[in-house]
């Protein structure tokens, strides 16, 4: 019998190749290990806060004796969960346990990836717009868009800052020491540290999202209630706090979260999708100049995205300073030389892009159901500082520089972008084909571009080790617009030095906030 | 930038592609000893709309998307019980409106071994019971990423099939078939991804999969013209939320019904002529796509060969 055995075996290794490969995925910070700071931060309740006024502007009564009753109670809860600790348990303890900011971080690009879903269109072609008081309506509210995301992104990120600053400053002034140094017969299962644990860092955590995500992710209430209230158990249960030290915390954090709540209702966001007359005027205003007007490429014709985000109030520099000095120039008029240059360029990448570049162009992409660009940027981020055993006061101060700094960068670069308002290459030259979804807004400057131009610059003074690595990826990020066919060259390189430009501000800040 | 989309379904494709022509791995039709069959084939397939979940819809800016397949087919007999197959496709893909750039490239490997365990004749009435294994492999670094315009998802597959064929007095008969398909994990471009949760790995876990075909019809040596149901249901994934990208882990559902001839030339019996239409007639996160394809096949007999090989080594 002739038999090809080369055929039958290929298939048979093929056969038991697939089937022997395990499909469980491992996320990649699921096994990161407990947070242990390297420095405990001590002195941090003299950090500059973002809104408070002073660390003790809201108040913290002093905890109870640890010699009475109370105390006494609060420790035997610790034992009595120790006592039927599940498997379960531990492995979700061990979770929180990487740190407070971290997780809840990583919960909010979750957030951001499933609200970010743009709305359909209604019967006669018009678009419904996501109202916060019916979250759950069609459509749900938010649509957690790259603005919308980058925003909540600083203001959460501020407030947590916020919030343990002034735990720190009770931390040092009440200086309660943790339950398993008041009392040696607590076990304790994450690292031990001599911080003390009045009111509980991680808590203030837990109260500063409670609050906040009310705001920014209305329809999330349960499953944040039921994710916080896991978050302060597991610490209880871990031996780190007791009761008292988590409910001091959340109240507090709770406190200085209405501090951010309220400057969040009047930064003008709520006013940033504009309506049709306005949209009607900025077209009527650019065709004024001679130039080409950005329209619309979705059928039916979609209203741009939050074309007045450029007016919201921005955390590290005035409202003056963005248009004297960060707002980029001009882009090539539509009818130079060089836009006709430009359009060649990504003509020919609309046609030719390697298969390199579109790996770059999907890696950066960040797109629909995506955390967005600004949640890319804090995912690299956060990867990094886990290396880093930064304490969770470091924690928040070093991603809220990230976050203010990319929220203004979406301010700056959607007032270039409506101000310039210029056309998409595929609404110049119908030839371009994008290799990636083409979004609803002005091309001049690149969002993509802004934000990791600022995002890279203030991580490169958080890790300094890391600054050419992040300048190199915030390049990468911005050329990824190009070979997508969905940017010219000069947004993304304007957008980059806008985006560098703004990350200086955040330097500036981070120089001067008494961390370093 | 929202391309709300859904997918022609690439493997259905490979699988309709594949409908037309005898000797192949959803028909009851063996090779013969060393006799190999081969040839170009081509499939046409495009939808207009599609179910996001359950709920049909169109997307205006996708217009109509199309999928065309060139491939090259082949099925050679081990034995007259044993027979290989393959299949080696060139996809291209393309949406009438939008931006999107089509894509273009080399799809999947598919290799295949189908034996005949049973051939019985009872009275006018033959009954064999044919059982598969095989599999494809991604031939190219394609992007999978990006339904519904991607040519292919990229999972490495390994398939079981069992086989039920009733042959009635030399004319008449009936196939079906039940196939388990095993899809191994993909690895995307990108750090994270949502489903139905957030998931920080580029690693994406894709759902396993049943295909039941149903085809009844006259068959002859010379002339084939049948009737074909088939389905196709993945075990688990996630339903396409409203106004999102299609994802290469959904849930993705389909049942088509078609109809395939194949006609063998009298002068020249080597050479065979296949075609056949179907159509999605219920689905779900699934463009409801038409598909027509044809294929010309060539039989070569090996036979000579291996005799003159065999009086070689005698």
């Amino acid at each position: 019998m002739y038999i090809n055995i080369k055929q039958i075996t290929a298939v048979v290794l093929l056969c038991v190749t697939a089937v022997s490969c395990s499909k469980e995925i491992t996320e990649r910070t699921k096994t990161t290990a407990a947070l242990n700071p390297a420095n405990i931060d001590i002195d941090a309740g003299t950090w500059k806060p973002v809104l408070l006024t002073a660390p003790n502007e809201f108040a913290v009564a002093a905890p109870g004796a640890a010699s009475g009753p109370g105390y006494t109670a609060e420790i035997n809860e610790i034992k009595s969960y120790q006592k039927s600790i599940t498997g379960a348990q531990k492995e979700r303890l061990n979770y929180w346990g990487a740190g407070a900011v971290l997780r809840w971080n990583e919960i909010m690009r979750g957030l951001v990836a499933k609200y970010n879903l743009p709305p359909f269109q209604n019967p006669d072609g018009t678009y419904p717009v996501p109202d916060a008081n019916n979250p759950f309506n069609n459509p749900q509210f938010p649509f957690a868009n790259p603005p919308y995301a980058s925003r909540a992104y600083a203001y959460v990120s501020a407030a947590q800052y916020d919030a343990l600053v002034a735990a720190w400053h009770y931390k040092k002034l009440y200086n309660r020491l943790a339950p398993y140094k008041i009392n040696n017969t607590i076990t304790t299962l994450l690292p031990q540290t001599d911080l003390p644990s009045y009111p509980s860092e991680d808590a203030v955590v837990v109260g500063v999202m409670i609050e906040m995500l009310k705001l920014f992710f209305p329809g999330e209430q349960a499953a944040i209630q039921q994710l916080a209230t896991e978050h302060k158990n597991a610490r209880i249960m871990a031996g780190m706090n007791v009761r008292s030290d988590i409910e001091a915390g959340e109240a507090l954090g709770r406190l200085v979260a209405q501090k951010f709540v309220t400057r969040a209702r009047g930064d003008r966001a709520g006013a940033a999708v504009g309506n049709a007359a306005l949209w009607q005027q900025m077209e009527t205003q650019t065709a004024a100049t001679g130039e080409t007007p950005w329209i619309s490429m979705e059928s039916p014709k979609r209203p741009p995205m939050l074309p007045l985000f450029g007016r919201v109030r921005t955390w590290l520099f005035d409202s003056l300073t963005m248009v004297t000095s960060i707002r980029p120039g001009p882009p090539p008029s539509t009818k130079s030389e060089k836009f006709k240059q430009e359009v060649a360029e990504v003509l020919h990448y609309s046609k030719n892009a390697t298969r390199e570049q579109l790996a770059t162009v999907h890696y950066w992409a960040d797109g629909l159901a995506t955390h967005t660009p600004p949640g890319h940027w804090n995912a690299i981020a956060a990867d990094d500082f886990i290396g880093q055993r930064f304490s969770e006061v470091r924690w928040a101060r070093n991603m809220a520089l990230l976050n203010m700094s990319m929220m203004d960068a979406a301010i700056a670069c959607w007032d270039a972008k409506f101000f310039y308002f210029n056309p998409r290459p595929s609404q110049v030259n119908p030839e371009i084909k994008t290799w990636t979804g083409l979004p609803n807004f002005p091309s001049y400057t690149s969002g993509h571009s802004t934000f990791s131009g600022a995002a890279a610059t203030i991580l490169g003074r958080i890790i300094p080790s890391r600054k050419t690595a992040y300048e190199n990826m915030a390049k990468e990020a911005s050329l990824s617009r190009l070979y997508g066919a969905i940017h010219y060259r000069s947004d993304c390189e304007e957008g980059l030095k806008c985006g560098n430009v703004i990350g200086g501000y955040a330097i500036s800040r981070a120089n001067l906030d008494g961390a370093n | 930038m929202k391309l709300t989309i859904k997918t022609v379904w690439i493997m259905l494709l490979c699988v309709a592609a594949k409908y037309s022509s005898a000797q192949t791995d959803l028909d009851a039709i063996m090779m013969e000893k060393n006799a190999f069959c081969v040839g170009p084939g081509y499939s046409y397939s495009s939808w207009k709309e599609y179910w996001e979940g359950t709920k049909k819809r169109e997307n205006l800016n996708l217009g109509t998307v199309s999928t065309q397949m060139f491939a090259v087919m082949g099925n050679y007999g081990v034995s007259n019980k044993l027979n290989v197959l393959f299949n080696v496709p060139y996809v291209v893909t393309k949406a009438s409106a939008g931006t999107l750039r089509g894509q273009r490239g080399m799809q999947d490997l598919s290799l295949m071994l189908k034996y005949r365990a049973i051939n019985k004749k009872v009275f006018n009435n033959r009954i064999a019971l044919i059982g598969m294994l095989g599999g494809s492999i991604p031939l190219s670094n394609y992007t999978a990423d990006l339904l519904p315009l991607s040519i292919g998802l990229q999972s490495k597959t390994a398939m079981a099939r069992l086989m039920l064929d009733y042959y009635y007095d030399n004319k008449w008969f009936a196939t079906a078939s039940a196939t388990y398909v095993y899809r191994s994990n993909v690895t995307l471009d990108r750090d994270s991804y949502y489903t139905d949760q957030f998931i920080l790995s580029n690693e994406v876990n894709m759902p396993n999969a049943t295909s039941y075909n149903i085809r009844a019809g006259y068959r002859t040596q010379w002339i084939i013209a049948e009737a074909v149901l088939n389905n196709w249901t993945t075990k688990g994934g996630f339903d396409i939320t409203q106004n999102n990208m299609p994802f290469i882990s959904n849930r993705m559902n389909a049942t088509s019904l078609g109809a395939n001839f194949k006609f063998v030339f009298r002068n020249t019996p080597q050479l065979s002529l296949t075609g056949g239409a179907s159509q999605v007639i219920a689905g779900r996160n699934m463009g409801q796509s038409f598909n027509v394809n044809g294929a010309v096949f060539y039989v070569f007999d090996l036979n000579k060969k291996e005799k003159k090989n065999k009086q070689g080594t005698n």
